[in-house]
Parts: structure tokens; C-alpha cells; sequence
């Protein structure tokens, strides 16, 4: 188990390089008129090259990468090219308020979708149609869509959430709580409609299994056989479903942000893209893909654990 | 936003699986065009057809249609309700709302056309390979595809728009690229799966070239799945792009969805309109999508799916009357006809039905009677498709969920399980009897275990829930069942997973299982069917020495008139879900009465002369 | 009928057949070892053993469906142990192959005809001469003709094994592979398939080699039967010795394990089984003692 944890571990790291190696390639590769772009069009041409050689746009490009990775590895990650301030830091400040959410958000869909998804399963008759309506409608409307309408009807119409979710959590956790709500079920509810649908299609298929009927057979109870073996089997599909559900969410949560104006990742991310910031750029490619490497770890040591085929071999 | 689209549509369509042989006989015309036939009979089929059309065709006319330019301002008229010139009425920059859709309606929809053809381009191709090479190129291939899969698509399209700037285009080249893996995995678990098919060994004896080999049998697979995956992607692609333009981040000289709903947000609090139309376009145009992939899938999978569908009440066909009207009150059940109490079992006049789509009642047993006593062997005897396993499934009261018992009873010790007139089995009186004094023994040895639990504990837990003793006696008693049935060491056993024995091994832990709580009846369904001749002596001889020291009744379900004769006592003969013929087993295989019993002996080889025609030298009626 | 002196139509010399290991370096998974065999035209061989035993790969070797290691597959004289794809071409015309499973040897998607019209488009016959063709065969193996334009799901297990047997015909092959054709079939079905596989052989003269777990299968249509036990051949000849009065201990168990339809000589054979059990039990222990 130590060495597959390690193995995988490895293989994260490889991809991590890989990615971040990718990325500084593609942002830098075009970066002819950042120097310009900072300076404005005031700037005479001396002052531009001036500013490239402050950024270090007149290396070679594997020199710049190395350079940056070396400082990346001691956890400088740079500094903004318009607000000067250092990409860990911003990165630092926010990257609490996106995990938040997402990882609230998360465990409400791994509930909620597994308690919807078997009971779909299992009973079949009409929760079974809601949840195949419901998969049907929230593959219809995108993520953010829902966000936007639910704040014109509960948070503009209705007035019964904030619109915009800018508390600090140190106003009171019951404040906090009240004002994050809003952007969490917009980012959930495709999730739990997507999740439940899958699930339940992984549920009927173990159902169906030959070893459930001669565990029936045996005397076994419904409810054991149901919690105790088909779920333990119908596991692995329902994790692999919420781990990509999650690589999305983090995409989705930046326009989540962005709706609800919450100092997360979205407003940076947005920003730094809008203006080629390039290092903040970086820095939040990194970010990400280091979640989803240490998403993707715990969903095999998961797996492994769940899978005596996986375990032995 | 999820990215787990390949997830929706990763079915491909199995080869029909060996079903009872009433699929044949359609009338001799081509099956074809079922798909689409069945698609336009699903009124949401035609529904997500119609609006996808209506909408391609407003994108396409939009130049024509559209009253004015997409960024044609009049500030004279801002946010305007709709009136006879500005028919949805005009947002924040006095532009026409109307003509605004029908452009990006447009460029959405030839955005979503790119990336889904980019990632057919990269993933088909690519899928096909891996999947019927295999080797380095799969290798190096799943490798890049994990990092493309677990890159979250709205982060690489802002690491693409800070690059390269506002693209449409750019952007969907990049999330086709990125959304490429699941037309890749699609392609490639397909093609494996068809790879070592037996049609495509034939095609292969016959020196067809890999390449029409690919065309010819292997594309035809993944066609069908490749059109579902396309709708969700183009309904993604939508989704991400529009995200996009929400931002912010998109080319500000090109109206398309998500800027007008952008600009709808910023304006809500002046006129919510604004945010109604492109987000209905967008559901509109995505939901069409998706109902089109469901229906299409839907198409494709058959009536099989008819059957889960609906549990309306059907009324029965043939001679049986509806049993709703004869249903009993579950508390009462009466009591069994007096003189047959000492029956072990006893089964009248049993029907066993699946209800059809076109509401009548499929019969798969039809009037089947026989008894079983305690100590006593009968084998019921018949061909694929006789009825012999529902008849004991019955019993057992493990029938799937769609069946109807159409007619008949079932008694076991004395009681009904199934009183005449009741039309399911009621479990909770079966589940008192399941396991403690009726057992199974199944007929595939592997599937039956769990493979996620050890075999000791798939031993012990049975015994602990049913004779409520502690996990310690259990543990022992388990052990000690291991060696009965001939395990030469139960201790590795015990502690092992299904996966880590054979066959004949996983055979003999099922047989343990069925017999631990002791059971009054066991019903073994093709016990040996699976195990080679050799492994199937040994069973045998496992089954009858069990049989006689514990002096169990037992139902044998087979086909083999050699198992028959090795094991019982009597014999019942079934055919097309009736009982032809029963009797004690020297009086069914010496004299047998009805022409169908003396049909299938005659096709025993055991005896015959070598070479000789078996059934008949004439041109003979066709198997 | 029998075997003709002429040289065989089939030989197999020395064949090993080794799969590559999944596991990085491993040692390669040895399928066959040293398997010498030869049929002659008009001639039966049966093949015999239980799961995992080699039969099915030998037959797939035959095929060019396996990789031969070592040994050599000769046919009609010509080496094709390592035939590339295009002698392949050339050899489907003689050398042809029925699977076991009717259910996956038919491609789900194509039409009866198109199925059997496969191996003469391969060796590019026209289209009508090839129709021509297609209702001869479903003639010659009991189908109706209208079967022509019908879906393989539309048929039982036995019909579709009639198609796989009428495309395998298609070209008058003069060897047939059968993988284990009878063994997915109804007990009534299985003899009529029989029935069918000998009448072909007596109108055309073919020669089989017949792979089968099922000993009385094996004894009822072959000239000649080979035993296969772990990837090799502990016994062979004329089908009447091997099939009653077999030498191999292996196929002394495979005879008795083999249960007969009648209680009282199943009793008999069961004691007998027993008795050679024990046997052979005791002669391993004298063996072992000896050593």
C-alpha cells in the first residue's frame, strides 16, 4: 500500500512538472507586447526594453522556466506585474475563501447525491423519474446560470439572501454562514443532479450482480446487502464521478466568485487573464492542478482500499 | 460545468446478450433503420430535434432574420421594453436584444460544431489506435490523456485567453483539444471490447486488412456512441464558452449569449428581461442537446429498457384471470390443502409472467405442478429457455422485480410462500425461510461471490445473521464446512478473496454456503454447468455425499441427462415454460412417455454409433 | 473416409506457442509445448481436453491467430507458421474456421448476407456471382433464403451457428477449424449441428480439426482423437481406442468423469471412476516412494 501510495505520489509530481512546464511555454511563447501593455502607450521604446529586461522577457525562455521554477520550488512564486504584489501571497489570501466553497460544496453533493442516487436506485417508481428529470434539467443549465438566477429571485426579488457575499468570516459565523450560502448552492446543484443520476446507474448495476441474488438467498438482509455490498461496490464509480465533478468545480467557482463578488479565486484569476498578468497566471495554474494531484491521490488510496484487486496486485 | 461528460455516454452497445429465442421470427425485413424510427416515436426525441433544428436555423438565417447589426447602438433608446421595432426590446447600449440572440446563436453554435470536431479529429483517430494496437502508443496515450482530464477546462481557457487574447475561435480549439480524452476513452473501450470478438477473429481468417477490419466491423461500434458523446460536448462547449463571455473575457465586437447575459446581470436591478432571453437560448439549445443524446441512447438500447419503464396494470393474457381481483389479504394466509402438508415442497399449477410493453403478459412458466419430499433428489430437466430456472427461482422467492406470478401456489414445510391468488412473492415470508431451510447453490461460481469480501467472511456472515451464533463459532464452523466440501487447506481459503481461487474451488465455497445453516431444501441451478468434467465428478460426488448425510431435499436444475442420472431420484422434463413429462428417473430415461423426452435422449451422444446421423438423415427442420 | 496415404493435408511439427508476459520482464506464458500432430484430407481430428489445456490456442495457431514460437504449421506443403496478412488472403481459401460462441462470431450490426458475402468479397468476387453464393450456402446448411437480409439477434443460438458454419463454407475450404462449435448449444440442437458438421464432409470432403471439452462429442465425429492436457499432447490415435480404452491416466479420469444417462450404469462408472482414482493415487504414492 506504501509503495502504490508512493508510486502514485511520483506520477503526481511528473504530471505537475509536466503541466507547469506547458503552461510557462504557452503564456510566455506570445508575451511580445506585455512590456507595452504595462507601461501604456506613453512609453518610449528605450523604457519598454527597459521594463522587458526588468521582467526578464529578454532570456531565452528555458532559462526564464528554470528560473522560475527554482524560485517556484522555494515557494516564490513571483510577483504581480501590475500590483507588484507576490503571487503567494494573493494566492495565500484567497485560496481559503475557493476551498471553502468548494469543498463544502463537495460534501453536500457526495451526500446528497448518494442518498438521492440509491434511493433512485432502490425504489425506482417516481423518485426514480425526479432524479432522471432533475439530471436532465441541470445538464441543461450551466453551472453559473443557475448561480445568476438565483440571485435574481432569492437574493434581488425575494430579498432573502445578500446578493453579493463579501462578509468576512470574522463578522460572526452565523453571518458568514447566511452570506456564503447562496453561492454554495449555486455551485451544487449541478453537481447533486449529475452525481445522483450516475450513482443511481451504479447502484442498478450492482443490484443486478449474481452475487446479490445469493446473498438473498442466504438470509442476508436488503439493507445489509445494500450498505454493505452493492455500495461498497457501486463506490469506486461514484467517487470517479464526484473527483471529475470536482476538477470542474474548480473552474465553476471562479465565475461563482465572480457573480457574488467574493474575494476568492475568481476576481484574481479573472483579472491577471484580462490583463496577461502573466506570473499570477502561473500561479494560479498551479495552484490547481496541485488540488486536483491531491484529489486524484485520495481517490485511489480510496479505491485501493475498496478494491481487494487493487490492494494485492 | 462538470467536465465528467465521458462518463454520460461510455456505453457502447453490447452484442445481444443470449436472450429466450422469441427475438427471432420478426418478419424477414431489414432492422436498420429501427434506431431513428424509434428515436421520432419518443416525443422528446422529436422535441430536442425540432428545437435544435429551429434553432440552427435562426443561427443560420441571422444575417437575414436579424433587424439590425449585432452592435448597431442607438443611445437614444436604452433598455427599452420590447415594441414593434426592437421586438425583445434593447439593453444598456440601446442594441436590439432580438438581433443580438440571433448572432450569438451563431457563433455559439459554430463554436460548439469547432470543438466537438476538434476532439473527434485528435480523440477518434486516437482512440482507434490504442484500442486495436494496444501497446507503447495506448501506453503513452493514457498518459496524456490522466493530464488532460484532470486539467479543469475554465482555468486552461484563461491560462489560453491571457496567451493569446479574446478568441472564440482559439478558445474552442483549446477545449476541444483539452475535451478530446472522452472521444479517446470512448473510442478506445469500444474498439477493445470488439477487438477480440470472435466476428473480428473470422474477419481475420479471412485476410481482411486491419484497415477494413476497423472500418467494416469496429466503426460501426463506435458510431452510435460517438453521436451521443457529441451532443453532450457541444453542450458543454456552450456551457464553457459562454462562461467565458460572462467573464468578461471574450471578444467584446461579437454578441453572443453569455455577454448579453452579462450585461443582463449588470442591469438586474433595472430590467431583469435581459437576463431571460440568452438564458432560455442557453437551456433551450443545451437541454436539446441532452434529450437528443438521451434519446438516441434510449433508441439504441431496445425494449430492454421497456420493461423497468412502466408497472401499469396489465391485463393478462391467455386463459389466466387478472389475480388482482383473487388477491388475499396478506395478514390470513390459508392454509394448504389438507394431506399434502408433508410435502417439503410442493408447487400447483405455478405461471410465472413479465409483463410487456404493449401490456400483455409474457409466460415463462405456464402450469407447472411437481413436489419435492425431504431426503429427496428431483432434477428438473430442459433446454435453454424451458422455464427450469424461474420454476426455481420461484421458490426461492428471488424472482427480478419486473416478474408476475400469474397463476398457482407455492407451499414449502406445510405453509404457503405463495398462496393461491397472490401475485409476488412476499418476502417477508420468504426472507424467514431464505438461507435458514431453503438454500441456493448457483450455476457460475465466480459471479456469486462478492469479490470485495473474503470468502471467510461471505462464509461466517450468513451463519451469524441466520442462526444467530457468535462470530467465533461461525469462524469455526466455517472452517470445518471448507473441509467437508473437500478444501484441502480452509484456513487460506478463508482469509482468501474470490479472485485468488479457481473455479472448482469457488464452486465447492458456494456449495459450503448453501448448506451452513443447515438448510431442509436446497436448489442448485446448473451446479456443474461451469466446472470442466473432471472438477463436475467431483462436485457431484461432493453433492450427493452431502445430500445423504444431512438428508436434504433438493431441486437440480439442468440439461444434463448424465447429471440426472448420477444424482436423482425423480425427474421432471420442461419445455417452453410447461411440464412435459415426470416421473422416477429409471422410468423417465428408460421408457419416456412424450416424444420431447424421447427427442432429447436421442440426441445424447453417449452410446450412438460414431459418424451416424443423430436426429435425422432428411433435410431436417431447422435448429 | 479415412485417413488417404497421400501426405497430409495438416501437419504440425514441434509447435510451441509462448504469450508474452503482461508483467514488465517476466517470464513469457508458455500456451503449448511440443505439439506434433497431422490430419489428412477428408479427415477428422479431434481435440480434446479441459479448460486451459492449449486446444483452443492450438487451433488458433492453425489460424494465425496465436504466435508461434518454435515448431513449424505446415499446409498442403507450404510453411505458414509466420504467413504474413496477405497469405493469410490466399489461405482463407482453403482453411477456414467455426467459433464457439454464435453469439459473438456473428458482427451484431450486419445483415446474414453481408456476413457470408465477407470472405468472397475478400478474394474479390463479383457481387452477383457472390449473392449467387450466399443462397447456396444458407441451402446447403438448412436456412432459409430469406435469411438473407435478416439481423444475426434474429436467430437462435443454432441457426447462427448454421451461418458461422455456411460462412466457413463459403470458399469450399479444404480444412475447418471448429472451436468448440456445439458447446453453446441446446442438447436437440447440438446433435442436429452434428448432423449438419457430417453430411458437409461427406458432400465435400473436407477435413476437420475439431476442438471440444466433451469427450462423446469428440468420439462421435472424429477419425481420429488427440488428447490435450497443460499445453500438451499426452495422447493420441484412432478415436474408437482413445475415446474407450484410453492409455493417458488424464484421459482414463476424462472418460469416467464423463457421466452416462442411465442411474445404474452411472453407479458402475462412478464406482470405476473411484477405483481409478485410487489407482492412480496409490501409483503416484509408489512413484514418489521410489524416488
Amino acid at each position: 500500500m506504501i509503495r502504490f501510495i508512493a508510486k502514485r505520489l511520483g506520477s503526481g509530481l511528473v504530471v505537475l512538472f509536466v503541466v507547469s512546464a506547458l503552461t510557462f511555454c504557452l503564456l510566455y511563447v506570445s508575451s511580445g507586447s506585455i512590456a507595452r501593455n504595462i507601461l501604456g502607450d506613453q512609453a518610449t521604446v528605450e523604457q519598454v526594453a527597459m521594463k522587458e529586461h526588468e521582467l526578464g522577457l529578454d532570456q531565452p525562455l528555458m532559462t526564464r522556466y528554470f528560473s522560475w521554477l527554482g524560485d517556484a520550488l522555494t515557494g516564490n512564486l513571483g510577483a504581480s506585474w501590475f500590483s507588484s504584489e507576490p503571487v503567494a501571497n494573493s494566492l495565500a489570501t484567497r485560496i481559503p475563501v475557493a476551498m471553502t466553497m468548494v469543498f463544502t460544496a463537495m460534501i453536500l453533493i457526495a451526500i446528497c447525491a448518494a442518498l438521492i442516487g440509491v434511493a433512485a436506485a432502490v425504489k425506482r417508481g417516481w423518485v426514480d423519474r425526479v432524479v432522471q428529470v432533475g439530471a436532465i434539467i441541470g445538464d441543461s443549465i450551466p453551472g453559473f446560470v443557475i448561480g445568476v438566477i438565483l440571485v435574481t429571485i432569492l437574493a434581488i426579488q425575494m430579498g432573502l439572501f445578500p446578493a453579493t457575499s463579501t462578509i468576512s468570516p470574522d463578522s460572526g459565523a452565523e453571518a458568514w454562514v447566511y452570506s456564503m450560502s447562496l453561492p454554495v448552492i449555486a455551485l451544487l446543484i449541478n453537481g447533486v443532479t449529475g452525481g445522483a443520476q450516475q450513482i443511481r446507474s451504479a447502484v442498478i448495476k450492482q443490484l443486478e450482480r449474481d452475487y446479490v441474488r445469493t446473498l438473498r438467498s442466504r438470509g442476508i438482509g436488503e439493507r445489509e446487502i445494500l450498505f454493505k455490498h452493492v455500495l461498497r461496490s457501486a463506490a469506486p464509480a461514484g467517487l470517479t464521478v464526484l473527483s471529475l465533478q470536482l476538477i470542474g468545480m474548480l473552474g465553476g467557482v471562479v465565475i461563482i466568485e465572480q457573480i457574488f463578488a467574493l474575494p476568492g479565486m475568481g476576481p484574481l484569476a479573472v483579472a491577471a487573464t484580462g490583463q496577461s498578468d502573466l506570473p499570477v497566471v502561473m500561479g494560479v495554474v498551479m495552484y490547481t492542478v496541485v488540488v486536483v494531484i491531491v484529489v486524484n491521490l485520495l481517490v485511489d488510496i480510496l479505491n485501493g482500499w475498496l478494491n481487494p484487486k487493487v490492494r494485492v496486485s | 460545468m462538470s467536465d465528467s461528460v465521458e462518463t454520460a455516454a461510455a456505453a457502447a452497445p453490447a452484442p445481444a446478450a443470449p436472450t429466450p429465442s422469441n427475438h427471432a421470427g420478426q418478419s424477414g425485413t431489414v432492422v436498420r433503420s429501427t434506431v431513428i424510427r424509434r428515436l421520432f416515436k419518443n416525443p422528446l426525441g422529436i422535441a430536442a430535434t425540432v428545437i435544435l433544428l429551429a434553432i440552427s436555423f435562426l443561427a443560420i438565417l441571422a444575417p437575414v432574420l436579424a433587424p439590425f447589426d449585432q452592435n448597431h447602438a442607438n443611445i437614444a433608446k436604452t433598455l427599452a421594453a420590447p415594441d414593434s421595432v426592437n421586438i425583445l426590446g434593447t439593453d444598456s447600449s440601446g442594441r436590439d436584444v432580438w438581433s443580438r440572440l440571433l448572432f450569438g446563436a451563431q457563433l455559439t453554435l459554430l463554436s460548439a460544431l469547432l470543438c466537438a470536431g476538434v476532439a473527434i479529429v485528435i480523440g477518434l483517430p486516437a482512440g482507434l489506435i490504442a484500442g486495436y494496437y494496444s501497446g507503447k502508443f495506448e501506453a503513452v496515450s493514457n498518459w496524456v490523456v490522466s493530464i488532460l482530464m484532470s486539467l479543469p477546462g475554465l482555468i486552461v481557457l484563461l491560462t489560453i485567453r491571457a496567451a493569446f487574447g479574446p478568441s472564440v475561435w482559439m478558445s474552442m480549439i483549446a477545449f476541444g483539444v483539452l475535451i478530446s480524452p472522452s472521444y479517446f476513452r470512448l473510442t478506445r473501450t469500444a474498439v477493445q471490447s470488439v477487438r477480440n470478438e470472435l466476428y473480428v477473429d473470422a474477419a481475420r481468417v479471412s485476410g481482411l486488412s486491419d484497415l477494413s477490419i476497423i472500418a467494416r466491423h469496429i466503426f460501426s461500434v463506435v458510431r452510435a456512441p460517438i453521436i451521443i458523446q457529441t451532443a453532450a460536448i457541444a453542450g458543454v462547449a456552450i456551457a464553457i464558452q459562454s462562461g467565458l463571455e460572462f467573464l468578461g473575457l471574450g471578444d467584446p465586437t461579437k454578441a453572443t449569449w453569455g455577454v448579453m447575459l452579462s450585461e443582463g446581470f449588470k442591469n438586474v436591478y433595472l430590467n431583469p428581461t435581459l437576463l431571460f432571453w440568452p438564458a432560455v437560448a442557453m437551456a433551450l439549445t443545451i437541454g436539446g442537446l441532452v434529450l437528443l443524446g438521451n434519446a438516441i441512447r434510449d433508441a439504441l438500447e431496445d425494449g430492454e429498457k421497456i420493461r423497468h419503464r412502466k408497472k401499469q396494470a396489465t391485463p393478462v393474457m391467455g386463459t389466466t384471470a387478472a389475480p388482482a381481483t383473487a388477491r388475499q389479504s396478506r395478514k390470513s394466509v390459508a392454509a394448504v390443502d389438507a394431506g399434502t402438508e408433508h410435502h417439503l415442497v410442493k408447487v400447483t399449477n405455478l405461471g410465472v409472467g413479465y409483463p410487456q410493453a404493449d401490456g400483455t403478459v409474457k409466460k415463462v412458466v405456464d402450469d407447472v405442478s411437481f413436489h419435492v419430499d425431504r431426503g429427496e433428489i428431483l432434477g428438473i430437466v430442459g433446454e435453454s429457455g424451458s422455464g427450469k430456472s424461474q420454476t426455481a427461482f420461484s421458490i426461492l422467492g428471488l424472482l427480478p422485480d419486473n416478474a408476475r406470478l400469474v397463476a398457482g401456489s407455492i407451499q414449502f414445510d406445510g405453509n404457503y410462500t405463495v398462496a393461491p391468488g397472490e401475485e409476488r412473492v412476499d418476502q417477508a415470508r420468504l426472507s424467514k425461510l431464505r438461507g435458514r431451510r431453503i438454500s441456493y447453490i448457483p450455476q457460475e461460481p465466480m459471479s456469486n461471490l462478492d469479490p470485495a469480501f473474503t470468502i471467510g467472511y461471505q462464509l461466517v456472515t450468513p451463519m451469524v445473521r441466520v442462526l444467530g451464533i457468535s462470530k467465533a463459532e461461525a469462524t469455526a464452523r466455517a472452517l470445518k464446512l471448507l473441509t467437508d466440501v473437500g478444501i484441502v487447506n480452509p484456513h487460506r481459503t478463508f482469509g482468501a478473496y474470490p479472485h485468488e481461487v479457481s473455479g472448482g474451488m469457488a464452486q465447492r465455497v458456494l456449495i459450503a454456503g448453501a448448506i451452513s445453516c443447515e438448510p431442509d431444501l436446497v436448489i442448485a441451478d446448473e451446479p456443474t454447468t461451469a466446472l470442466d468434467v473432471t472438477v463436475q465428478a467431483d462436485v457431484l460426488d461432493l453433492l450427493r455425499e452431502l445430500q445423504q448425510r444431512l438428508n436434504i431435499g433438493v431441486i437440480l436444475v439442468t440439461h444434463n441427462f448424465g447429471v440426472v442420472a448420477d444424482l436423482c431420484d425423480r425427474v421432471a422434463v420442461m419445455q417452453n415454460g410447461r411440464l412435459v413429462e415426470e416421473g422416477s428417473v429409471r422410468d423417465i430415461l428408460r421408457n419416456p412417455k412424450e416424444h420431447y423426452t424421447r427427442t432429447l435422449l436421442a440426441s445424447m451422444l453417449e452410446g450412438k454409433t460414431p459418424m451416424s446421423m443423430l436426429v435425422s438423415s432428411q433435410k431436417e427442420p431447422v435448429a | 473416409m479415412s485417413t488417404t496415404e497421400s501426405a497430409p493435408l495438416l501437419t504440425v511439427d514441434n509447435l510451441v506457442v509462448e504469450y508474452p508476459s503482461k508483467k514488465f520482464r517476466a517470464k513469457p506464458f508458455r500456451a503449448l509445448t511440443d505439439i506434433s500432430i497431422s490430419i489428412g484430407q477428408g479427415e477428422t481430428l479431434g481435440l480434446v481436453g479441459e479448460s486451459g489445456s492449449g486446444k483452443t490456442t492450438l487451433g488458433r495457431a492453425v489460424l494465425g491467430l496465436a504466435p508461434v514460437t518454435g515448431g513449424k504449421i505446415i499446409f498442403e506443403g507450404k510453411d505458414i507458421s509466420h504467413a504474413t496478412r496477405k497469405q493469410r488472403r490466399t489461405l482463407s481459401r482453403d482453411l477456414q474456421v467455426v467459433f464457439q460462441d454464435p453469439y459473438t462470431s456473428l458482427n451484431p450490426a450486419l445483415e446474414i448476407g453481408a456476413i457470408l458475402a465477407e470472405p468472397l468479397g475478400v478474394q474479390g468476387m463479383e457481387s452477383v456471382a457472390a449473392r449467387k453464393r450466399v443462397k447456396e450456402l444458407l441451402d446447403q446448411v438448412g436456412l432459409p433464403s430469406d435469411a438473407i437480409h435478416r439481423l444475426p439477434r434474429e436467430f437462435s443460438g443454432g441457426q447462427r451457428q448454421r451461418v458461422a458454419i455456411a460462412r466457413a463454407l463459403a470458399l469450399s475450404p479444404k480444412l475447418i477449424v471448429c472451436d468448440e462449435p456445439v458447446s453453446a448449444l441446446d442438447l436437440s440442437t447440438q446433435a442436429r449441428v452434428l448432423d449438419l458438421f457430417l453430411q458437409i464432409q461427406k458432400d465435400t470432403g473436407v477435413s476437420y480439426l475439431f476442438v471440444s471439452h466433451d469427450l462423446d462429442v469428440v468420439r462421435h465425429i472424429s477419425h481420429r482423437v488427440a488428447v490435450m492436457y497443460h499445453g500438451e499432447i499426452v495422447e493420441q490415435g484412432p478415436a474408437g481406442v482413445v475415446t474407450t480404452d484410453p492409455d493417458h491416466p488424464y484421459t482414463q479420469r476424462l472418460l469416467l468423469a464423463s457421466p452416462v444417462p442411465d442411474p445404474d450404469r452411472q453407479e458402475q462408472r462412478r464406482a470405476d471412476r473411484h477405483r481409478l482414482l485410487e489407482n492412480q493415487q496409490h501409483q503416484i504414492e509408489q512413484a514418489g516412494a521410489v524416488a
